[in-house]
C-alpha cells in the first residue's frame, strides 16, 4: 500500500494509530446476570437487580461469555491466560448503576496476538494485538427526549463486551479501516460478535498520534471515543492527524485527552483533558474470585474453531487457483465463502480447460467470476442479502453446468441469469420455457452460415484478402440470425472453414 | 413453664415439638418484650402482624408434621439483610424507604426453616462502627448497666448492636448479625451473649447490603453456644448466586458439642496482651485458659507476629471496598434522592444528606487509598500484609486446634464516650480484625463480669471451615463459665 504521508510545512509526517474495539459478546444472557441481551427490546425490560445495582446483589460469571472470549482470543492467535482477574473501574454516571464497571485491568484473559491485514494489492501486513479482556457494558443515557431530563435504559447494562486492543501498528486511515473490516470478519466467523457497528455491538476508540517520517518515537496520543462506523473512524483519524501536524508545526503541544468525533462537521472535539480525566481507582473485584480456566477447556474450544478467513483464503488460492484479491473478497464473509464453495463444488463439469478444479467440482475460476461478477451485481441491484440471495448457489451452479455442457452460450447464460434473478426459477426451467437452448445442430448452424456467406460475397472476399478481423462480423450475423442460440464455438469453426477454405 | 422469653432456641424448639406451647404463644410473649423494651431502640422496623401470621402458619406446619429446624422460633434480622416487602435501610438515611423486592439468601433460609422474624434490627450505619452510635435511626442502648452508675446509658457494641441488645434483652431468642471486622463478636461480648462469625464463604452474602465484600460474613447471635450451632446450621450453605460462597457440605454443628476437648491444643497468642489491655480482661482470659486446661486441653503459646499491622491493614482494605460498594447509592434508582441542577450536584447533595459522618469518612479514606499514585503504597501493600496475617494463623494452626483470645479490650463503654477520636473507637476491634482478615471462624462467648457488673467476652478462633472444633471448645468453656447473669430488670 502506498504509504500515508501528511505533508507539512516543516516536512513529512506519519500517523501512528492504535485501535480499541469493544465487541459485544454473542450470548443469551449478560456477563454477570441472567438477564437477556436481545437488541431492540423495550427500554428497561431486560434488567435484573444485579444489572440495576440493587443493594446486596452479586455478580456471577457467565461461562458462555468466557468461552466466547477464549474463542476470540484463539481466533486472534492470542495467548490465553488461564488465570485472569476481574477488577472494578470506578466512576459515577447515571447509566452505570453500580458506580463501577467490572472489567479486567492488569490480568486480562487474552494476551498478545496478531491480525493480518489484506491490502488491496493482494499483499498482507501483520498488526499486533496487545490484549483482549472481558468487561460489562454500561446502560444508555438518552438526553434528547425531554428538555431538562435524561432517560436511562439499562437493557445494555451488564452485557458482556470484549475489549480488543491493537498495538500502535496502524499507519493510515485506510489500514485502520482494513483492521476493523478484518476483525469484524474474524468475529463473525467465530460467532462471538455480530460486528454490527450501527447497533453498537461493535464500537471503536482510536488512539492517534503523529511523528516525523523516519522517527520511531511515540508522541502524545489523543483518544477518539466511540466512533460507530468504519468510515467515521477513518475520517476521525484523518482529521485528528492533520490537527496534530498543525499544532506541532505552530510550535504547539498536544496534550493527552479524550476527544469526540462529530460526524456532521467531520471533526474531533475535546471531551475531557488529562486533568479532568477520571481516576478509575481500579482494584480487584472482591465479589469475584480470580477467573481460572483449565487448559482442557481452552483446547476443547480450539479444536472446535471454524476455518478462519486467513486459512480459507490460502486454501481458496491453493485449491481453486483464485488470485489473492478474489479469494480475499470471497472469504471476507463466511456466508459468501460458503456460497462460492457451493457454486464451485457442484456436480461434475463436462469440460476441463486445464485450470485447477477439485474432484467432482465445477471450474473454480468460472464459478468465481460468476459470483464476483453477475451475482454480486445482482445482490447490490436487488438490495438482497447473502442470507436471502437473489439466486441460490445451487441454481448458479446449475447455470454454470448448462454452459459447460453446451446447452447455453456465455451470452445466453447472462440472459438466463437475469431471468433467474427476476423470476427465482431454476435455469433449466427457464431454458425450457423460453426456448433459449443453444443450437448445436450442425445442419441448422451450417444453413445460417451459408446464408450469411451467400448474402455477403464482397466481405467474404475481403476476409480471403487477409482482413480476418471481419470474421467477427460474420459471427455476429450468424448469431443474429439464430437469435443468439447458435453455439459460438461451432459458428467460429464453421466460418473459418468455409470462408478461409 | 418459666418465662417464655428466657428460653434458649434449643429449649424453645424442644418444647414446641412436645406441644407444651404454640408458636403463636411464644411469638406473642416476645412481641410483648419488644414493646416493653422499645426504649433501647433495638429495632428499626417491627413486624408484629406478619410475625403472628407466620407463627400461626408455623403451628399448622407443626400439626402437619412438616416443621422445619427453627420452626416457630422468634428471631430478629439485622437491618443489613434485604427482606422482601420489609423496609431495609442499613441504618442509613440514604436507603430510607427502600423495600427490597427480594429476600437475602440467609434470611430466606431462616424463613424456610420456619423461624419467625419480629422485625429489622438496628446497627451502625452500613455496619460501620463499634458502638451502634452511627445509626441514622438513633443509638441502641445496651440493656446492661454499670453497678457504679446504673443510670448511664452504655453502648451495645457494633455494628450488630441492635441484634446483640435484642437477644440480651430477651426480645428475640436469637438474631442474625454480620461481621466485617468484629461486628458480631464485639457486640456479643458487650451484651453478654454468644455469637459466631463463620469462615468467610460459609454463608451466602447474596442480599446482604455490602460493606467490605472480602470480609463481610453473616452469622448467628444467641444466648448459648448450642443455639448458635443450631442457627448457623440453617444459615450456612453454598449459594450459586454468591461467587465467594464455598461449595462444601454443612455439618451438623450441634453434634460437635460433645463436651470432650481432651488432647486439644489451645493456642494463646503472646501478641494479644498489649500494654493497654485492661486487667479485668486479662484476668478473664487467664481464667479461660484454666478452664480449658482443667477440661483436658493443652494451652500452647503461639506467635501471630503480624497482628500488630492488622488494624491498619483493615482500615485500608475495608474502606477501599466500601468506597466502591457504596457508589451505587446515588439517588437514581432507590432510596433517598436530593434533586440538583446537574447530575453531579444531585449526587453530591444526595450522598451528603444520605450518609452519616462515619460512612463519609470511610468512603473518603477508601477513595484516597485506591487513587492513582497511592494504590501501591496503601491498597497493594495492605493486601500483602493481609496475606502475612493469614499465614501467621496458618502456621499457628499447624500446632494448635483452636486459638483463645479476649474478644474486646474492654467491657461496654458509655454512649458518647470515645466518639471524639475515631481511631480510639476503631481499637475496639483489635482482637477480632485479624481473624476477619484471615477469613477464619471466630466465636465470642460471655466468660464473666467486670467489677462494675458488665459482661466480658472471650474469643475462640478456628481453622478455616472448622466451626465444629470452635463450637466444641466453646461448649466446654460455656459450661465452665456458667454465665447466668442477666441485665438488670430481666
Amino acid at each position: 500500500m502506498a504509504s500515508y504521508i501528511l505533508q507539512g510545512e516543516t516536512g513529512d509526517w506519519e500517523v501512528v494509530i492504535g485501535l480499541e474495539v469493544h465487541a459485544q459478546v454473542i450470548s443469551h444472557s449478560k456477563l454477570f446476570s441472567g438477564a437477556a441481551t436481545e437488541f431492540g427490546a423495550e427500554p428497561n425490560t431486560q434488567v435484573s437487580f444485579v444489572d440495576a445495582g440493587f443493594p446486596g446483589m452479586l455478580p456471577v460469571i457467565n461461562e458462555i461469555c468466557v468461552e466466547q472470549a477464549v474463542r476470540t482470543g484463539l481466533g486472534l492467535k492470542a495467548r490465553i491466560n488461564l488465570t485472569s482477574v476481574f477488577a472494578r473501574k470506578n466512576y459515577f454516571y447515571a447509566d452505570l448503576p453500580q458506580g463501577y464497571q467490572i472489567s479486567q485491568f492488569d490480568k486480562p484473559i487474552g494476551g498478545e496476538g496478531e491480525l493480518i491485514l489484506d491490502l488491496p494489492d493482494g499483499s498482507t501486513r501483520t498488526v499486533g494485538i496487545e490484549r483482549l479482556h472481558l468487561e460489562q457494558d454500561a446502560g444508555k443515557s438518552i438526553h434528547d427526549m425531554h428538555p431538562s431530563k435524561s432517560f436511562i435504559d439499562l437493557n445494555r447494562s451488564g452485557v458482556a463486551l470484549m475489549e480488543i486492543v491493537s498495538k500502535p501498528d496502524l499507519r493510515s486511515p485506510e489500514e485502520a479501516g482494513l483492521y476493523l473490516t478484518k476483525l469484524r470478519s474474524i468475529l463473525r466467523y467465530l460467532g462471538t460478535c455480530d460486528g454490527n457497528m450501527q447497533e453498537g455491538s461493535m464500537r471503536c476508540d482510536a488512539n492517534v498520534s503523529v511523528r516525523p517520517v523516519g522517527s520511531t518515537e511515540l508522541r502524545t496520543r489523543c483518544e477518539i471515543k466511540n466512533v460507530n462506523s468504519i468510515r467515521y473512524v477513518q475520517q476521525a483519524i484523518e482529521f485528528e492527524a492533520r490537527r496534530h501536524v498543525e499544532v506541532y508545526e505552530n510550535n504547539g503541544t498536544i496534550s493527552q485527552e479524550t476527544r469526540l468525533f462529530d460526524s456532521v462537521k467531520t471533526e474531533t472535539r475535546s471531551m475531557r483533558s488529562k486533568e479532568q480525566a477520571h481516576d478509575y481507582r481500579y482494584f480487584p473485584d472482591p465479589d469475584l474470585l480470580p477467573l481460572v480456566i483449565a487448559q482442557d477447556f481452552v483446547d476443547g474450544i480450539k479444536a472446535g474453531l471454524p476455518e478462519l478467513p486467513d486459512a480459507k483464503k490460502a486454501r481458496f488460492m491453493a485449491e481453486y487457483g483464485l488470485n489473492a484479491y478474489d479469494a480475499g473478497v470471497l472469504v471476507a464473509e463466511r456466508i459468501s465463502a460458503d456460497f462460492f464453495e457451493t457454486v464451485a463444488r457442484g456436480s461434475a463439469a463436462t469440460h476441463d480447460n486445464g485450470r485447477a478444479k477439485p474432484a467432482g467440482g465445477r471450474d473454480a475460476k468460472i464459478a468465481c467470476n460468476w459470483v464476483m461478477g453477475d451475482f454480486f451485481a445482482a445482490l447490490n441491484a436487488t438490495g438482497k442479502t447473502m442470507e436471502n440471495p437473489p439466486v441460490s448457489a445451487q441454481d448458479l451452479g446449475a447455470l454454470i453446468d448448462l454452459i459447460g455442457d453446451g446447452t447455453l452460450s456465455g451470452r445466453l447464460a447472462k440472459d438466463v441469469f437475469a431471468l433467474m434473478v427476476e423470476t427465482g426459477k431454476a435455469p433449466a426451467v427457464l431454458v425450457e420455457e423460453k426456448g433459449l437452448k443453444q443450437v448445436t445442430d450442425t445442419g441448422a448452424i451450417e444453413a445460417a452460415v451459408d446464408a450469411v456467406i451467400a448474402a455477403n460475397p464482397d466481405k467474404v472476399q475481403q476476409v480471403k484478402d487477409g482482413k480476418t478481423t471481419l470474421l467477427g462480423w460474420f459471427v455476429g450475423q450468424v448469431m443474429k440470425a439464430t437469435q443468439g442460440k447458435a453455439n459460438p464455438a461451432m459458428v467460429n469453426e464453421m466460418l473459418a472453414r468455409k470462408v478461409l477454405g | 413453664m418459666s418465662n417464655l422469653t428466657d428460653l434458649t432456641l434449643a429449649e424453645g424448639r424442644d418444647h414446641l415439638a412436645k406441644g407444651e406451647f404454640t408458636a403463636v404463644e411464644l411469638t406473642a410473649a416476645h412481641l410483648k418484650a419488644v414493646e416493653a423494651r422499645r426504649a433501647i431502640n433495638a429495632f428499626i422496623v417491627e413486624t408484629p402482624q406478619q410475625a403472628l401470621e407466620e407463627a400461626k402458619a408455623s403451628d399448622l406446619r407443626r400439626r402437619a408434621g412438616t416443621a422445619g429446624a427453627m420452626d416457630g422460633l422468634p428471631i430478629g434480622i439485622k437491618d443489613l439483610f434485604c427482606t422482601k416487602g420489609v423496609q431495609t435501610t442499613a441504618a442509613s438515611h440514604i436507603l430510607e424507604g427502600f423495600i427490597p423486592p427480594y429476600e437475602s439468601t440467609v434470611s430466606g433460609k431462616l424463613k424456610a426453616a420456619g423461624a419467625i422474624s419480629l422485625g429489622k434490627l438496628n446497627l451502625d450505619e452500613f455496619a460501620m462502627g463499634s458502638s451502634n452510635q452511627t445509626s441514622a435511626f438513633g443509638a441502641v442502648e445496651n440493656p446492661w448497666k454499670r453497678r457504679s452508675d446504673p443510670t448511664a446509658k452504655l453502648v451495645p457494641g457494633g455494628s450488630s448492636g441492635g441484634s446483640a441488645a435484642a437477644v440480651a434483652a430477651r426480645m428475640v431468642m436469637a438474631a442474625t448479625g454480620t461481621d466485617t471486622g468484629g461486628s458480631i463478636r464485639q457486640p456479643a461480648a458487650f451484651c453478654g451473649i454468644t455469637g459466631i462469625k463463620p469462615t468467610y464463604g460459609r454463608c451466602s452474602r447474596w442480599g446482604i447490603v455490602a460493606f467490605a465484600s472480602s470480609l463481610d460474613q453473616a452469622g448467628p447471635m444467641a444466648r448459648t453456644v448450642r443455639d448458635c450451632a443450631i442457627m448457623l446450621g440453617v444459615m450456612a450453605g453454598f449459594d450459586p448466586k454468591d461467587s465467594t460462597s464455598v461449595n462444601m457440605a454443612v455439618p451438623d454443628f450441634e453434634t460437635a458439642l460433645t463436651g470432650d476437648i481432651r488432647g486439644l491444643k489451645i493456642g494463646i497468642p503472646k501478641e494479644y496482651r498489649p500494654a493497654g489491655l485492661s486487667d479485668e480482661v486479662a484476668k478473664v482470659w487467664d481464667q479461660g485458659i484454666q478452664w480449658l486446661r482443667a477440661a483436658g486441653a493443652t494451652p500452647v503459646e503461639i506467635s501471630l507476629p503480624h497482628t500488630k499491622y492488622a488494624l491498619a491493614t483493615y482500615y485500608i482494605i475495608a474502606p477501599a471496598e466500601c468506597s466502591s460498594n457504596l457508589a451505587r447509592y446515588d439517588g437514581l434508582r432507590f432510596g433517598r434522592r436530593v434533586p440538583g441542577k446537574t447530575l453531579d450536584e444531585m449526587y453530591a447533595l444526595t450522598r451528603a444528606a444520605g450518609f452519616g459522618a462515619e460512612v463519609r469518612r470511610r468512603i473518603l479514606i477508601g477513595t484516597y487509598v485506591l487513587s492513582a499514585g497511592y494504590y501501591d503504597a496503601y491498597y497493594a501493600k495492605a493486601q500483602k500484609v493481609r496475606r502475612l496475617i493469614a499465614d501467621d494463623f496458618a502456621k499457628a494452626f499447624e500446632t494448635v486446634d483452636v486459638i483463645l483470645t479476649p474478644t474486646a479490650p474492654s467491657a461496654a463503654f458509655g454512649q458518647g464516650e470515645g466518639t471524639d477520636d475515631p481511631v480510639t473507637m476503631w481499637l475496639n476491634d483489635v482482637f477480632t480484625i485479624p481473624t476477619s482478615m484471615a477469613g477464619l471462624p471466630g466465636l465470642s462467648l460471655p466468660a464473666g463480669l467486670s467489677a462494675d457488673g458488665l459482661p466480658l467476652g472471650l474469643q475462640l478462633i478456628g481453622r478455616p471451615f472448622d466451626e465444629e472444633t470452635v463450637f466444641k471448645v466453646a461448649g466446654v468453656m460455656e459450661t465452665a463459665a456458667n454465665f447466668t447473669a442477666k441485665p438488670e430488670g430481666l
